[in-house]
């Protein structure tokens, strides 16, 4: 139980201590310190699992998402230490937006992790309201006019997602409360899983419809998914890294255990082919969409709609095998998206830009970067030898084993954003070298730690992790 | 069950939620807006009173009060504040004719009768009639989202969706972490109507008409720039 509590204890104190603290630079530091100690103790969950308690758990679903969302938090802020400071020299914010940023960074770490660790319908959702309130904030740092708008019309759809994902989550305790009865029991994940199957189908369906579309807009899942690109590009490149890599898999850890109770209940309706829809129009818009892309951050946020796409895509096919290359995927593309983030944020600082016109030859003038980048594309677009790669692979054999005809939209998906980014790749990276090009100061540990880990995925899994998801695979369900 | 005065009365109550909600679709002026949306806070409080007392559960009388005292009196205070600060349209854009939104908001509620009805066959027929009356009010929130242009009535139209949500909370009984709920939706209102008045004092939008906000969609902005 301290594990837990542990886990969320350290972000809220750091969040207090550097809210307080005025030296930037140091709390740019203590920041990756705290993040640092978070990881260390969510860690020491792979070995020890605590007693599930009515308020929070672990179980083999959520355990690698906690670990790997507090690793994620704390590459990105040893990023963030090394990009951050650079914004306050271009004059581009104050060290007391800083000091705000900082402290709000811990408050999203203690959300996003308090939405995965609850054992409550109610308060996962309050994690997911206050991750997504911080994010908006964040969004909204640099007190341009885009930004600002970009975090209005976040704010505006993400409230609307989830008031109905709370309706939904109504819909489900009154579901639970004619069989287990009144109380906070009947919100506790572990009671509904075990119950599900005498739950009144009818609800339920009804119920899966709300959060579906609710946490789905947080997904980002195409129609849904207009507040994202502006999110993403408006904001701080580590906030984007963030967003794209760990909180849309928050959103979709909440969607995937409410799949999880349909698939625990004999008359519901197999949400397969809802998520099927979204998700095939997630992928072949994203796909369509990066090809008109001239601000790099945008195009890479769509690419994290893309890979959301196939995500939803993978669990509506269902069946062992695909929920196994669904959770597989949510691990690797959060991990290569955030790197491939870190890479951009390097590059629009030495470039001064975020426009991909004024982007070429990086290989040349900048090899690590450039590298790193080319290595990270190429990646995301699904190439062997990196894990990508793998879990594509599998999605593809998934779906032709289960109907045929589905691999076609999935594959055309697949190409048409594979093309693109390729294109996009060939003008940034290669060439002669273009635009301004200041010498980089920052660090890219982080960014070739991320892909070095991609890659060893591609080529071996550890064995605990294969079990921890073949087990949750058979609990999500066709 | 039928002829219970509970029953009736908190009907009633939710009854008169729903048709204020009606009253949100067809005012033209913001101001008015303003009024039937303190209306409805004051409806939705009256309703969560009522089912804490009929239910015995006390904790409800503090949503009650939060109905009251935060959205029928100091959002709809700011909010007029708001208006006459920025010296904003007396009058709201809609994208659909008033006559045309009321008969969606009709369609709209005959379509959640529909879904839950059937859904809810197991439970207490309170509850369900209950349920039905928040689905309309959530839906025809959102239709008030989608119909207005004005970024002040956009905020009315999530409040109402939010009145709905919270008539559904009360009405399911022994539903717990109502009133944290209700906390929570309170911290995520005020944020809204605090981004308002941020972006008033930063000067950086010239209206608050989301027409304008919409110049910027895809890279459009950025490419300009």
């Amino acid at each position: 139980m301290t594990q837990i509590v542990a886990i969320l204890i350290i972000p809220l104190v750091a969040a207090l201590v550097l809210a307080a603290l005025p030296w930037h630079r140091f709390a740019a530091w203590l920041n990756a310190l705290a993040s640092f100690s978070t990881f260390l103790a969510a860690s020491s969950l792979l070995y020890a699992r605590p007693e599930a308690t009515i308020l929070l758990f672990i179980d083999d679903f959520n355990v690698y998402l906690v670990v790997l969302t507090t690793f994620v938090a704390f590459t990105t802020s040893w990023f963030s230490a090394s990009y951050i400071e650079h914004e306050v020299e271009i004059k581009r914010l104050t060290p007391a937006s800083l000091r705000f940023y900082h402290a709000m960074y811990q408050v999203l770490t203690f959300a996003m992790l308090l939405a995965l660790v609850a054992n409550n319908i109610g308060l996962m959702w309050v994690g997911v309201e206050a991750a997504t309130l911080t994010t908006v904030v964040m969004v909204g740092l640099y007190r341009t006019r885009e930004s600002l708008e970009a975090a209005w019309k976040y704010f505006i759809l993400g409230s609307v997602g989830i008031a109905l994902a709370l309706f939904g989550t109504m819909l489900v305790y009154l579901a639970a409360q004619s069989v287990m009865g009144e109380g906070v029991e009947a919100l506790a994940w572990t009671g509904l899983q075990a119950r599900a199957a005498s739950f009144d189908p009818a609800l339920l369906n009804l119920a899966f419809v709300f959060l579906l579309v609710g946490y789905g807009t947080k997904v980002g899942l195409a129609p849904l998914h207009a507040w994202l690109p502006d999110a993403h590009a408006e904001g701080p490149t580590p906030i984007s890294a963030v967003l794209s890599g760990l909180l849309l898999n928050v959103a979709l850890y909440a969607l995937l255990r409410y799949k999880m109770i349909l698939a625990g209940n004999e008359g519901a309706i197999t949400p397969g082919p809802l998520m099927l829809a979204m998700g095939t129009s997630s992928l072949l818009l994203a796909g369509l969409m990066l090809y008109r892309r001239r601000d790099i951050k945008r195009m890479f946020a769509y690419s994290s709609i893309e890979h959301m796409g196939i995500i939803a895509f993978t669990f509506g096919i269902g069946g062992p095998l695909a929920n196994f290359a669904g959770l597989l995927h949510m691990a690797l593309h959060s991990l290569t998206k955030s790197a491939i983030f870190f890479a951009v944020g390097h590059i629009s600082q030495v470039k001064g830009s975020q426009k991909l016109a004024d982007m070429g030859g990086l290989t040349t003038s900048h090899p690590a970067l450039g590298w790193g980048f080319v290595l990270g594309v190429l990646s995301i677009a699904g190439l062997p030898p990196m894990g990508l790669f793998m879990s594509e692979f599998l999605v593809v054999t998934s779906a032709m084993a289960r109907q045929p005809w589905l691999a076609v939209p999935l594959v055309a998906g697949l190409a048409l954003a594979f093309g693109a980014l390729v294109l996009r790749l060939q003008q940034v990276a290669f060439g002669a070298p273009r635009g301004q090009s200041a010498p980089i100061s920052a660090s890219l540990v982080p960014l070739y730690l991320h892909l070095g880990m991609v890659f060893v995925a591609g080529l071996w899994l550890p064995r605990p992790l294969v079990v921890w998801f073949q087990n949750v695979a058979s609990l999500l369900g066709g | 069950m039928i002829g219970r005065i509970e029953f009736d009365i908190a009907h009633a109550l939710s009854a008169s939620v729903l048709l204020l909600s009606f009253a949100l679709l067809y005012q033209r002026r913001v101001s008015g807006v303003i009024e039937a949306f303190a209306l409805q806070a004051v409806a939705v409080a009256a309703a969560a009173a009522w089912q804490a007392f009929t239910q015995d559960a006390p904790h409800l009388y503090i949503t009650a009060l939060i109905a009251l005292l935060f959205k029928a009196m100091v959002i709809p205070i700011a909010l007029s504040r708001i208006v006459r600060k920025l010296g904003m349209h007396k009058t709201i854009e809609t994208v659909l004719g008033v006559n045309l939104a009321l008969l969606a908001g009709v369609g709209l509620v005959a379509l959640s009768i529909l879904l839950v009805f059937p859904a809810t066959s197991v439970a207490a027929v309170l509850t369900r009639e209950n349920l039905a009356l928040a689905l309309s009010i959530v839906l025809l929130g959102l239709l008030m989202m989608i119909t207005r242009r004005n970024a002040v009535t956009q905020v009315i139209g999530f409040m109402s969706l939010e009145n709905g949500l919270v008539l559904a909370a009360v009405g399911v009984k022994g539903m717990p972490l109502v009133v944290e709920m209700s906390i929570a939706f309170s911290v995520l209102i005020a944020f809204l109507v605090f981004g308002m008045f941020i972006f008033r004092i930063r000067e950086r939008f010239d209206t608050l008409d989301l027409q304008y906000l919409e110049a910027f969609r895809g890279d459009h902005q950025s490419e300009r720039s």
